[in-house]
Order: C-alpha cells, then structure tokens, then sequence
C-alpha cells in the first residue's frame, strides 16, 4: 500500500462528515483506527447501554463533541416506566476524567440529575454547548450550576424537558462577564424567571440569535429585549397575552418591525387573536413556525396569519386548523418542507378537525414536502395513494389516525394499499409510523419497497407473525423498530436472530412474544441485551418465577458491547 | 332506559322539585344514554375523562369500561379498542405537550356576594353541563335551573360568565366547550340583575352545549 504521512490522511477523513463514513473508514486497517480515532472530534452515541463511556473516552481522547440518546423512543408515551435508566452521570463522570476538553453535549430522553449538571459546569473550562431534549431528574439548580460555572457558554438549549422548579435565580447566576450566549432556550420552565436579569442577559450577548422565552415572560419584557437584540434569528415569544394598552401593544410591533433577521417563531403559549397582528410585519420572512401549543388561535385568526407567510419550510400547527385551514396552507406556502399537525384535545375529539383532505390539499400545493407528522381523524387509501404521487420525496411520513384499527371509512378496507403506495413512491424514506386498521399486507409492501428505511413504528397492526417477519426479512437499513400491540410472537421474534445485531434496538409491548422466546434470543444472541420489563401491581398474583409461557408485556432489545447493565432496576430483567 | 326513568321519577317524589326539566343527564351532550350509568350519581374522574373521547361516534363504546384494552391482538375486522381512556400511550403525543396544552385551564370561580373564591379545574369536564353541575355541589345553596344557578332560599339567579384571554367578560355556554376551556381565564357567577350587558340567548334548551 502507497505510503501517506498520517497527517494527510487526517487532512482526507476531515472531508468525511457522517459519522457512519468515519466508522468505516476506521475498520479498514490499524493504521487508519489510530489515526481516526485519535483526530475524531464528535461522537454520537444511539443508545447510553450500547457501549461503555469509559470505552469511548478510551478510544476518542480528542473528542470535543458527544451526543447520548438514553430511553427507547416508546418512554415518550409512558410506555417505559419511571426509572427504566438511562441516567447521564456516568457519561458526565468517564468525560471529566478522560476527555476534560469536552466543549459540547446533547443528551436525548436521559435521567440528568442536578448533580450531573453541577459536575459538568466545574469539570470542562471550555464547555460551550448543552442541549437537553425530553431529558428529566434535574432542577433550576442545575441550571444555576451551568450558568455560573460555563464561562464560554454558547449555546443552552433546553426543549421539552421535566424540569423541578427552585425559583428564578438561576438566570441571575450568569456572571455580568458572560457576553457569549448564541442560543437560549428555556422555553419548557414552568416557574417565574427575574425579567430584569433576562432582559440585561440579552442585552449583553450582542452575539444573541435565538432566543426562546417561556410561559412566564410577559409581553412587556418580549418587548424590552426585541428592542435590546434586533437581530434574533428564532424567537420564542413568551406567554403573548396582552391586555388592552394600545401604548404597549403598538410597542410590541414597532419592536417585531425592527426585527429583520427573523425566521423562525414559537411559543405563543397563552397568545390570544387579539395579539397576533403584531407579528405580521415579519410573516413574510418567516421559514418556521410553531403554533402548536396555542389552541386559542384558530380559525380565522390562524387562516389570516398563515396567508402572510410565504416563505415558510417548517410549520407545526394543532388541528384546530381544519382541513380548510390546511387549504390555505396549501396555496400560500409553496416551500413547505416539514408539517406537524397535533391534535389539540389529546384525548381524542376537539372542535376542528382534519381528515385526509386537509392533507390531499398539501400534498398538491406542497410538493417540497419531505416531512410530515399528522394526526387526523380519519384517512383513506385513495387519499394516500394521490399523496404519494404528489410528494415522492418523503424521507419521515408519520401518520396517526387517533381511532386505533379504524379502516378507510369510505370502503371499509385496511389501509394496506395507501401505505403501500407510500412505500413504493417515496424511494428516500427514512422513517415511518402506521396506524389505522392494517393486515400483513402493509408489511410485505414495506419489506419490499422500504428499501432506505431506518425507523419504524407500528401499534394495532398486523394479522400474524408473517408480518414482522416480511419486514425483518426485507428492509435492510432497519434501525429501529418499535412495535405495541400487534399479534407477533415468538416465531416472528425468533425467525432472524442475527438481524437484531444489525439494529441499534427492537422494542415489543402487548405483542404475542413469551418468556421461552426472549430466553431464547438472548442465549442465541449473547451480544444482544434482551430485557423483560415487568410491572406488577398488587393485584398481579404471578409468582417470582413465571412459567416460559407467560406472555412478556414489554422486551426491549438492543445490541450492545457493554454487556447486561449494572444500574437495572428490580423490574428489569436482562436475560 | 326504562330503568333510567323510573328512577328519576322517584326522585322528583321524594324531593318535591321539578327535577325532570333540570335532570342533567349523564351522557355526552345531546347524545344518548349511556347503558348502565346511574343518573344521580356525581361523576368522578375517570368518568368525565371517558366522556370527551371519541366525539360522536364513540358514545357505545364508553359505557363498557371493564373491557381490558391491551388484550390480545387486533383482529383484521376492525375493533377499536371499547374504552378508549385506557389504552397507554395513545394517541402517541409527548407528556410535555399533554402538560403544557392542559395546565392552563385551572380557573379561579368567584360568585358575587361570596366572600372567597374557588378553583376548578375545566379539563375535568366533558361540557357545560358538568361544569354546572360541578359549580352546583361546589356552592351547594345552589341548584342548576335552565343553565343557569339559584338560590332556593332567596330566589336570586345568578349567570355564569367568564373572563377571555382577550380580557373580555363573555356569557358561558355560547362557544363550543373545547373553545371555552382554551380561552377561559377565570369565571364569575354574575347575579342576573347585573347581567344586562350580556344579552342572554333565548334559551334553546341544549342547542349550544356540547
């Protein structure tokens, strides 16, 4: 083999930007791990228990970016319970040992303690980045504990969160030096935060781009620091109520006018109609927005303000927008590339509602889309088969009709065909969540046709274990596949083993699998964790020892390195 | 049903009100009767969480609720699950969100004369009907009469109306419930005499409940 200093090849795997071409590259030869594992500056990490930190810090002592997921993806929708794992400490500890020049950390559905938090301020001096995303188990303390401690602190972003609330000092813990913030998101706080503390935060962060306040925020202070940071790229408004001061209000909106670098809006957490003209001056610009925690906008109001928004790629909306609605959506926002319609009573009925007109029009008008989340009342194969046509770019298509099992309601049939149709026309999907009533039919579309799809999500599908075994046998870029209430058993767990070690993990709740079946995987496959949650209640009379077969309530499975982890609770038992 | 009626008749008996025009009837608004409930029993949690699923077309589904949602698979013949308040998980729609977009709907009540107020919580109730009737054991010298509170002693009536996010004082009942919760701030049981600016409706019976 030709001769190449290593810093040329260094130089060469600079180029390479995913994480999975530096994987490669780094099994080829001895030489070229070294020189990878020695110059890589970021790692992702897909599942906490799938390697050790120790063993990363080990292999990556440069690293000056890690990103850990913890709890499987199902914990969003309490399937998972409480205190399943996935705690960050030990991340946090191996790092300040091993790898003190960490600048960076992105932590997904983890347990982070205050404790934790206090660690990471005190053991990386050049900290700039911390991103916590549906992460629990920490306080207003532990934020105090970054604010006061990060002294290059670029970038806090904290999005969806349970967070305790210990009062609003934190704010205040950034020292009068701290002038680096890009970034502030503390959108999910519950509690009061000190507006004269926030207000000379942003005023001396000239750098400040975005900037996402929470409930507690008043109008008045929105619009004191839009007046301090005119240049915001992503604004959070706060609460948006307002009363009737017409001083204040045409404040508000001489203050949003200055804001010319304005592209992307969220919040509006109490936002009344009455309020929302005062943003129109920026519409035009806007290329996302996120209206989906503000379910007293409908109607009218919301059809006005969607008109006005020409540009925009990204919209998250409640289903308060009505097919009508969507309609609109349709005809003016002729970029739009990501659409999220929630439902705004989450138990099921609200006033408006969208069915699959609302997203036929889309489909039509919009044929950039590539993402789209929706949850709609009712869908029909020939509605999907059109959307397919019209959008053959989707790279995430997740629907959920909110009825589970329900058929196409004009024909009464599964919807087999419709999802196949997607399948089969959107050659670059990625992810895909099904609902409605389904057969093995979808699944044998989607072993067939799913060729690139990564991340699967299935509930109240499926006739027999043929259809989880068409998908295991077919789509072979599987990473993730969550399945809850779908007749698959042990035949189908069982029918490839190997496959599981191919998959970052494989998720089964109220499905047909027994104890013999996990007892059995895990002795075929020893790299694989296989662990049976069992939640018992009073009630439940079962013995300590459960026959084989007992059916398992939930199994998740995950490949990993690591071996059985140390930190499972009682319930958790790994095979 | 015929159970239902002799049953609501024996009240009036015993009690010597009118009840059957003021009876709240215990199923969704405007729709039928659920089997089995009893008519003069309060309504606990579960109960009124079960009621706002599933809209008009789930009103037999909601009387079954000791069917066990998570047994078994799924047939191909289409069967939704019987109670739809049980099934974890669904719809899949993160906790935060299910938080944020419900704590908002704590409301503090005043009544005019009362020298404290109370706090309800408004996602507890399926509609206007419980609502009234929530405010009726709440305040228990009242008694629901044509949407409206009164006090048996004295006879005075008092309107329910409520504050707006836009800060408006609005009569309740003439928006569509979901709307109501979502732009409601606080409420206040106006005496009549005082009500004159809000123009009440030409009561319709439950035309603007739901």
């Amino acid at each position: 083999m030709t001769y190449f200093p290593e810093e040329v090849v260094e130089h060469i795997f600079d180029f390479l930007e995913s994480h999975r071409h530096r994987n490669t590259v780094s099994t080829v030869c001895k030489a070229w791990y070294r020189v990878e594992r020695l110059s890589r500056r970021s790692v992702f990490v897909g599942n906490c228990y799938a390697v050790r930190p120790e063993r990363v810090v080990v292999r990556f002592p440069g690293v000056r970016s890690l990103s850990v997921k913890g709890k499987p993806h199902f914990a969003d929708f309490n399937l998972v319970p409480h205190d399943w794992g996935g705690f960050a400490l030990p991340w946090i500890e191996a790092f300040a040992r091993g790898c003190p020049g960490l600048e960076e950390l992105r932590l997904k559905r983890m347990v982070v303690s205050d404790e934790s938090l206090e660690l990471l301020a005190r053991s990386f001096p050049n900290f700039k980045v911390l991103v916590l995303v549906s992460c629990e188990g920490f306080s207003t303390d532990g934020l105090a504990a970054i604010a006061t401690h990060c002294r290059v602190l670029r970038e806090l972003d904290l999005q969806e969160n349970e967070v305790e609330d210990r009062g609003p000092q934190w704010l205040s813990c950034f020292p009068d030096s701290c002038t680096s913030l890009v970034s502030l998101n503390f959108a999910c706080l519950k509690g009061d935060v000190n507006a004269g503390a926030l207000e000379r935060l942003v005023a001396r962060c000239p750098n400040i781009r975005t900037l996402r306040l929470n409930r507690a925020v008043s109008v008045d202070s929105l619009s004191k620091i839009l007046a301090r940071a005119p240049h915001l790229v992503d604004l959070g408004t706060g609460s948006f109520t307002m009363d009737h001061r017409a001083e204040a209000y045409h404040r508000l909106m001489n203050n949003f006018t200055k804001c010319k670098s304005l592209k992307s809006l969220s919040g509006f957490w109490d936002a009344s109609p009455r309020c929302l003209p005062a943003v129109y001056p920026i519409c035009r610009n806007l290329t996302g927005l996120n209206l989906s925690y503000a379910p007293a906008i409908q109607g009218a109001d919301l059809i006005k303000l969607i008109r006005l928004c020409l540009k925009l790629q990204r919209l998250w909306v409640l289903d308060c927008i009505g097919d009508k609605g969507l309609a609109v959506v349709a005809s003016t926002c002729k970029e739009l590339q990501e659409l999220r319609v929630f439902p705004s009573d989450v138990c099921g009925a609200g006033t408006a509602v969208v069915t699959e007109e609302g997203l036929v029009a889309i489909s039509s008008g919009c044929p950039k889309l590539n993402s789209l989340l929706y949850f709609c009342h009712q869908m029909t194969n020939a509605a999907l088969i059109t959307i397919a046509k019209n959008c053959p770019h989707f790279t995430r298509f997740r629907l959920c009709i909110l009825d589970p099992g329900k058929p196409d309601p004009v024909t009464n049939q599964p919807l087999d065909e419709g999802f196949g149709a997607i399948v089969q026309s959107c050659k670059d999907l990625r992810r895909l969540s099904l609902s409605g009533l389904l057969t093995d039919q979808v699944f044998l579309y989607i072993g067939m046709y799913a060729e690139c799809l990564e991340m699967l999500s299935i509930a109240f599908a499926g006739d027999s274990d043929k259809g989880m075994m068409y998908v295991l046998n077919g789509c072979k870029n599987m990473r993730k596949l969550e399945i809850r209430d779908s007749p698959f058993g042990d035949a189908a767990l069982l029918e490839d083993v190997g496959k599981y070690e191919t998959m970052r993990s494989l998720w089964m709740s109220s499905c047909d699998i027994t104890l013999r079946g996990c007892k059995t995987l895990a002795a075929k496959m020893p790299r694989l964790n296989v662990e049976v949650i069992n939640e018992r209640d009073e009630s439940d009379e079962m013995e300590e020892n459960p026959s084989d077969l007992h059916r398992v309530e939930k199994m998740y499975v995950y490949r990993t390195v690591a071996g059985p982890r140390n930190d499972a609770p009682d319930f958790v038992w790994t095979l | 049903m015929s159970t239902d009626t002799r049953k609501s008749s024996t009240e009036s008996e015993v009690s010597g009100l009118d009840y059957e025009e003021t009876e709240l009837k215990l199923g969704l608004p405007g729709g039928s009767r659920i089997g089995g409930s009893e008519p003069e029993r309060k309504r606990g949690f579960a109960e009124t969480v079960d009621l706002s699923l599933g809209g008009e077309t789930c009103a037999t589904d909601l009387g079954d609720r000791s069917t066990d949602s998570s047994d078994g698979p799924v047939s191909g013949a289409g069967r939704p699950p019987a109670a739809k308040a049980q099934v974890v998980g669904w719809p899949p729609v993160r906790s935060f969100r299910k938080n944020a977009l419900k704590s908002c709907t704590y409301v503090k009540v005043a009544v005019d004369g009362a020298p404290y107020l109370r706090k309800v919580d408004l996602e507890m109730y399926g509609g206007y009907q419980q609502l009234l009737t929530a405010l009726e054991d709440m305040f228990s010298c009242f008694t629901v009469r044509n949407k409206r509170l009164v006090d048996p002693v004295n006879g005075t009536e008092y309107v329910p109306t409520y504050e707006d996010k836009d800060g408006d004082w609005m009569l309740v009942g003439d928006v569509p419930w979901k709307m109501f919760v979502a732009s409601c701030k606080r409420l206040r049981l106006m005496k009549s005499s005082e009500a004159v600016d809000l123009a009440p409706r030409t009561p319709q019976g439950s035309t603007n409940t739901k």
